[in-house]
């Protein structure tokens, strides 16, 4: 018989660590970036062009200035970035729901899903941003809006649309078989099955997924500056047409970067608890 | 009276022959039950007359009527007969509760109300009651089986296809299913059971078939099949079951 030993249980003696064996690792992790860090720095700061990057990158004074404009321009893109993800979000999903129907009547909508995603997943979002950004508001078709903001934000959902139902329809696929037969057994149609048994366990699937393609979006609705959407990027670059001073970019880059890196971390931990779950599940 | 029919049926999956011309018929509250390697078609066979997979030729008839006649309407057929799987097949982002009212209340227009109280009942009758509001990944295998019995009865089939219900079970929950499939048996429920456990099948069983590359080679009351086989597969299967301890 194997002894049980229950989880509470305390850790066979002879394995408490000393203080030495605890902290010592720590402390050698940290003195060494410390010391990375300090001769990196001095490095750079010693080298001969240092003062002219700092004038031209970090000059706090033109970062002050510059600042309400391009925070200004930041609150664009994220209101874009909003904005297009919940429409993503549907829009993605019906192009999904097309492509996975089966039976002769949808062959309509699962070719338009096909060839749809086929396109715009080969074309360069900067295309679409300046097609649409400038071409759609260029034809002055009465009814249709001439903005080049909304424009712009339209061929990023179109593109990135492509991207998510990729992504909705391999959640999809992963749903077990089983599934579709439990559903078809119990008299489901087929959109019922989809409705109620697919899509809501493909959507559990996806989401870590989904938020990766959401950081990109993040940084990507920048694409719109090239259409004169004032966003951060384009107030910044019209401070240094003026001043030929580039503080105003890395400042836009900051307030990006304060943005991005915490939704990495968040997709980082849903998708930890994604794994998390799925182990469970199969133990 | 004949329930359920399966006349000539023969199926292929791609070029390999699964069904090869079977017949059985399931009278009103009989219990078959079908035996067999893996791959001899059994559960295909159940799959067939759930109306879940095509078949190449013959009929299958509920109460002389073809499984695909019209006036079944397009799903009359699956609330007149219910199937469970080897795999339970439960919805797992629901709870319990409303695993068991989907298909009344989304297919047959069933309230709510009306729905939960019938789940509620059944739950009782199949000794879960308190599990209403799990999720399935949340009982045993056991309890997710018996939950997925209610489940298909939650429509008041009149016949029960039951595919391996055990087979994914550790050998310490088997029971609490079978009981509640021979008191199912006791009610009168017409069944046809796909199954490995042979002592099972002698126990509930009112016939048992034998079945191997897609034919049923022989059919006989289980004292009579499971004790003095005539076919020499028959045998030989059983020979091979009694030797890994099985019956």
């Amino acid at each position: 018989m194997i002894p049980e030993r229950s989880a509470s249980s305390a850790p066979p003696a002879g394995r408490t660590l000393t203080a030495k064996e605890k902290y010592l690792p720590s402390l050698i992790s940290v003195t060494s970036v410390v010391v990375v860090v300090v001769v990196v720095r001095r490095i750079v700061v010693s080298a001969e062009q240092w003062p002219r990057i700092r004038a031209q990158f970090f000059n706090i004074e033109a970062m002050i200035e510059v600042f309400p404009a391009v925070l200004r321009g930041f609150g664009v893109n994220m209101s874009v970035w909003i904005v297009a993800l919940m429409v993503i979000a549907v829009w993605a999903l019906v192009l999904a729901i097309f492509r996975t129907l089966t039976g002769p009547w949808f062959a309509p909508l699962r070719v338009f899903a096909v060839v749809y995603i086929d396109l715009l997943r080969g074309l360069p979002s900067l295309l679409m941003v300046l097609l649409f950004g400038f071409g759609i508001p260029a034809l002055q078709i009465p009814g249709l809006p001439r903005s080049s903001l909304f424009w712009g934000a339209t061929a990023m959902v179109l593109s990135y649309s492509a991207y998510a139902a990729e992504v909705y329809r391999s959640g999809m696929e992963a749903v077990h078989d089983g599934q579709r037969a439990a559903a078809k057994a119990l008299g489901l149609s087929q959109w019922q099955t989809l409705r109620y048994s697919i899509v809501p366990q493909a959507i559990r699937n996806v989401i870590p997924s989904l938020l990766n393609l959401a950081v990109a979006l993040q940084k990507d609705v920048a694409l719109l500056s090239v259409v004169g959407v004032r966003d951060a990027v384009r107030e910044a670059q019209i401070y240094t047409a003026r001043t030929f001073n580039y503080s105003s970019l890395i400042a836009a880059a900051v307030l990006f970067l304060a943005a991005t890196i915490p939704m990495a971390r968040l997709t980082d931990y849903v998708a930890r608890k994604d794994r998390e779950r799925r182990l469970q599940r199969t133990a | 009276m004949d329930r359920v029919t399966v006349d000539r049926v023969t199926k292929y999956y791609g070029d390999k022959l699964v069904l090869d011309d079977v017949s059985v018929a399931v009278q009103e509250h009989e219990v078959v039950c079908l035996i067999g390697a893996s791959g001899s078609g059994k559960s295909t066979l159940l799959r067939c007359i759930a109306d879940l997979v095509d078949f190449n030729a013959g009929q299958i008839s509920l109460d002389g009527v073809s499984i695909f006649d019209e006036s079944f309407g397009r799903n009359g057929l699956h609330k007149r007969i219910g199937i469970v799987f080897q795999a339970y097949n439960l919805f797992p982002h629901m709870t319990v509760l409303n695993n068991i009212t989907l298909a009344p209340r989304k297919v047959h227009g069933v309230s709510r109300s009306e729905s939960e109280q019938n789940a509620r009942d059944l739950l009782r009758l199949f000794g879960l009651e308190g599990y209403a509001d799990s999720y399935p990944e949340q009982l045993s295998g056991g309890q997710q089986q018996r939950v997925a019995v209610v489940r298909a009865l939650a429509t008041n089939p009149e016949v029960l296809l039951l595919d391996e219900v055990t087979a994914a079970l550790d050998p310490e929950l088997i029971g609490e299913v079978l009981k509640i499939i021979k008191d199912l048996k006791d009610q009168g429920m017409t069944m046809l059971i796909v199954t490995h456990e042979m002592g099972f099948a002698r126990d509930v069983g009112d016939r048992v078939c034998f079945l191997e590359g897609g034919r049923i080679l022989e059919e006989a009351p289980p004292a009579q099949l499971l004790s003095a086989p005539e076919h020499p597969r028959t045998r030989q299967f059983l020979q091979r079951i009694i030797e890994a301890g099985r019956l």
